[in-house]
């Protein structure tokens, strides 16, 4: 990608007044359907949605705690064969970062082959140092491996982040699916959509497969929520719900002798595998933070002795950091010995001095983030900001330049999206959820998220974006 | 199961039969608003309306005088009064939403679109909301909830949890009801048998939707005898301390039965029933209802708090 070439946006419906195959199927039903009728389903969706009780809350906005990500009908939709791409990439990435963190809690071998940088990852706050030389069942420490990718052209898919810890959604995929079939029947009876609802199931097979060595019998999974104040509880509860697992929060369990109970009405159960919805640091409060309120004491001794999973691991944070992030095709090349199928965005990394004046210098047509930061929070999108904030963003960065880094602001596609005066463009992204057990799995599919604003390109639902049924059509 | 699941299933049938024992609450005195004031009983209906649900103090401290409008908003609408409906209902459905697993589908609906009406309600301008239709709601929204749980929910522990707590609460707010309407209003034996009386009496009966079974089960002038008998000792009565200690018994033996365990709530409720199955009402009166009652409550809070010990603080062994 050239990093100066103005802004030409790819129509994933559109290519030149025709449409393009996958979207075929969609042509007539958004022409013959009448503006009365689209509100009507519209109204429809929204209430099934709150029945369901999938609601988001916005971190810091205060106001509805209950309130709904927006959904749009209009569905994104990929060939098998542009999938069949994807897939190979996104696999091809889930391994090498887990490749990656084994190895930098192992012998570090990428390091001492100079690849990446000792101070990126023996100093990166997400670094557990807690686990070194611990090596996870079947080596895997992400197994949940979120991929946020956006297109920019035909052939053109870029990673945006990786998010090898707990990413959230996938709820979003499963429901928007339902609620599409639901309310279109006739669309996936004229259409080969691959169907999604597989995952629930692929991830407790994926759960169990990674069961510590002291589990004798069927592996006892349970989910580990934060609590119901969470802004993703609705999604702990579905997903433990599809899986049917236990959904817990730490005062259910404890460390006692080598293993971890559940406190059951039967008294305490034994647990062999917590996939875990909270940060490493209230994982265990003789281990983290000790004021946690939320964590297990002695936990980590439990999970170090290989009496309990731990999914993702403690330290997987480490490899999705956005400053590693400009390391990951090196690290395809390194372990695997192939060559990335996905694009990285060219990075500048502010706390490199070169990159630094060029960013400086440039502010105003770049994106910059925040490394630690997530959910596109503390960003700055230059071409968006005023004179002003990008002022006040380039203090915050010669404050602390290594905090931040840059990328072009890229040209995201667009797909058709209901909008007041009807269907118009607006721009979309991508999250995949590859999960990596025994076998590497990816159901066809995925969270669309969509910036509802004209003109936007921020799609984080805590921005005010909203969500798309994603669907891979059969050939 | 989880002690906590177990914790939140019980608890989501208690606030739906609180805020329906609430709404009967309103109902009677809506009623006796509408009636003559008959011969100086008790000063105000309202005031023996919100001493039975037991927040009289904190309704005083709030509002003042008793007047329909501010005990309606007290009882139906405040969130500050714990016991309100608007206050059982969104309890009950933040429960339910801790357990969404535990719940059918049904179930969850039925909680999360009455906590969704009684929001539009609140938002609602009150003159458009007739206390009747208020009522009316509530007890359709709990026979829904209840209903959907019955009809859907699978026969597991979690199942029996959710009857204990739903047998313990109405056993609780029964003889709640019953000791009010006796102490308050006829603090003198002197009164009994006399046509203010039963009047009152009968009122008892409409709060608890029971005005024509009762005719259908005994017939005749209605009495105090009866009515006790009626709300305290018979097996028909869906209301009956009888019935609802009979459900606490039923439903802690399935769990004894299930974990192969007996528990001490199912010996202290078995010793209820017993006290009550060899009793009647000649010599409850004697005893003093107020006395009976006293001690009924205290054992009904007894097994409320072995069951919480038992099954419910995770302390299990």
């Amino acid at each position: 990608m050239d990093k100066a070439a103005p802004l030409q946006f790819f129509n994933e419906m559109f290519d030149s007044e025709s449409v393009r195959p996958p979207y075929r199927g969609l042509e007539e039903w958004t022409r013959d359907m009448p503006a009365e009728l689209r509100s009507l389903k519209q109204s429809e969706a929204e209430s099934l949605f709150r029945r369901i009780g999938i609601t988001f809350a916005v971190y810091g906005e205060g106001g509805d705690p209950d309130r709904l990500i927006p959904f749009d009908m209009f569905p994104r939709v990929f060939s098998a064969d542009e999938w069949r791409r994807l897939e190979r990439g996104i696999k091809q990435r889930a391994r090498a970062l887990n490749a990656f963190l084994v190895d930098v809690y192992g012998r570090g071998e990428i390091v001492r082959a100079g690849r990446i940088p000792a101070r990126l990852v023996y100093q990166n706050e997400a670094y557990e140092k807690a686990v070194c030389g611990f090596l996870p069942p079947r080596g895997v420490y992400s197994h949940i491996v979120g991929i946020d990718i956006v297109r920019t052209g035909r052939d053109e898919f870029y990673v945006l982040e990786d998010n090898c810890r707990t990413p959230s959604g996938v709820s979003y995929m499963l429901e928007n699916r339902e609620i599409m079939m639901r309310m279109f029947p006739h669309l996936f009876q004229e259409n080969r959509i691959a169907p999604v609802e597989g995952y629930p199931r692929a991830l407790r097979r994926t759960l169990a497969s990674v069961a510590p060595k002291k589990c004798t019998g069927e592996p006892k999974v349970v989910i580990l929520t934060p609590g119901h104040f969470n802004s993703a509880y609705y999604e702990h509860s579905f997903l433990a719900d599809m899986m049917g697992v236990e959904l817990v929060e730490g005062q259910d369990l404890f460390v006692e002798g080598d293993f971890v109970w559940m406190r059951t009405t039967e008294g305490p159960k034994k647990v062999d595998v917590i996939y875990r919805r909270i940060d490493d640091a209230f994982l265990d409060p003789l281990c983290f933070k000790p004021d946690s309120m939320l964590g297990i004491p002695g936990l980590m001794n439990v999970y170090r002795s290989g009496g309990v999973t731990i999914a993702s691991a403690p330290g997987a944070g480490v490899a999705d950091d956005k400053a590693v992030y400009t390391f990951v095709p090196e690290m395809v090349r390194f372990y695997l010995g192939e060559e990335p199928l996905l694009n990285n965005v060219p990075t500048w990394q502010c706390g490199k001095r070169d990159d630094c004046a060029y960013v400086l210098e440039h502010l105003a047509e770049l994106v910059v983030k925040e490394v630690h930061g997530s959910g596109g929070y503390g960003m700055l999108v230059g071409p968006k900001a005023s004179k002003a904030e990008v002022e006040l963003f380039a203090d915050k960065i010669r404050e602390k330049p290594e905090n931040y880094i840059a990328q072009p602001t890229l040209a995201l596609s667009t797909c058709p999206t209901f909008v007041a005066e009807g269907v118009a463009p607006r721009h979309v992204d991508l999250r995949p959820y590859c999960l990596v057990g025994e076998s590497i799995e990816l159901v066809p599919g995925g969270l669309t998220r969509v910036a509802l604003t004209e003109g936007s390109l921020v799609v984080n639902s805590s921005q005010g974006g909203g969500v798309k049924d994603t669907w891979v059509v059969a050939d | 199961m989880l002690a906590r699941t177990a914790s939140n299933l019980y608890w989501i049938s208690r606030y739906i039969e609180r805020a329906e024992t609430n709404a009967r609450l309103l109902e009677v005195g809506a009623r006796n608003a509408l009636m003559p004031n008959i011969g100086g009983g008790y000063r105000n209906e309202w005031d023996s309306v919100l001493r039975a649900s037991g927040t009289a103090q904190a309704f005083d401290r709030k509002y003042g005088e008793p007047v329909q409008r501010n005990v309606e908003s007290h009882m139906f609408f405040d969130s500050d009064n714990a016991s309100s409906v608007a206050a059982c209902i969104e309890r009950a459905r933040e429960n339910g939403r801790i357990v969404r697993t535990a719940l059918t589908t049904q179930v969850w609906d039925a909680l999360n679109t009455a906590f969704q009406e009684i929001r539009e309600m609140q938002r609602t301008e009150r003159s458009k909301l007739a206390l009747s239709d208020l009522i009316d709601w509530t007890t359709r929204t709990t026979a829904l909830i209840r209903g959907a749980s019955l009809a859907t929910q699978l026969r597991n522990d979690g199942f029996d949890f959710s009857n204990v707590g739903h047998y313990l609460e109405r056993a609780d707010s029964t003889a709640r009801l019953l000791d009010v309407k006796y102490y308050v209003l006829l603090p003198q034996v002197g009164l009994v048998g006399s046509g203010l009386d039963n009047y009152q009496w009968s009122t008892l009966l409409r709060a608890m939707s029971a005005h024509r079974s009762f005719g259908w089960a005994y017939g005749g002038e209605v009495t105090p005898l009866k009515i006790a008998d009626f709300l305290i000792l018979n097996r028909q009565s869906p209301r009956s301390l009888m019935t609802a200690i009979e459900g606490v018994e039923q439903f802690l033996g399935q769990l004894a039965r299930r974990y192969g365990k007996s528990s001490k709530p199912l010996s202290q409720s078995r010793s209820v029933l017993a006290e009550l199955a060899e009793t009647n009402v000649s010599e409850i009166f004697e005893e003093g209802l107020h006395e009976f009652l006293t001690r009924f409550i205290r054992d009904i809070a007894a097994i409320g708090a072995s069951v919480h010990e038992t099954y419910l603080s995770g302390e299990a062994r």
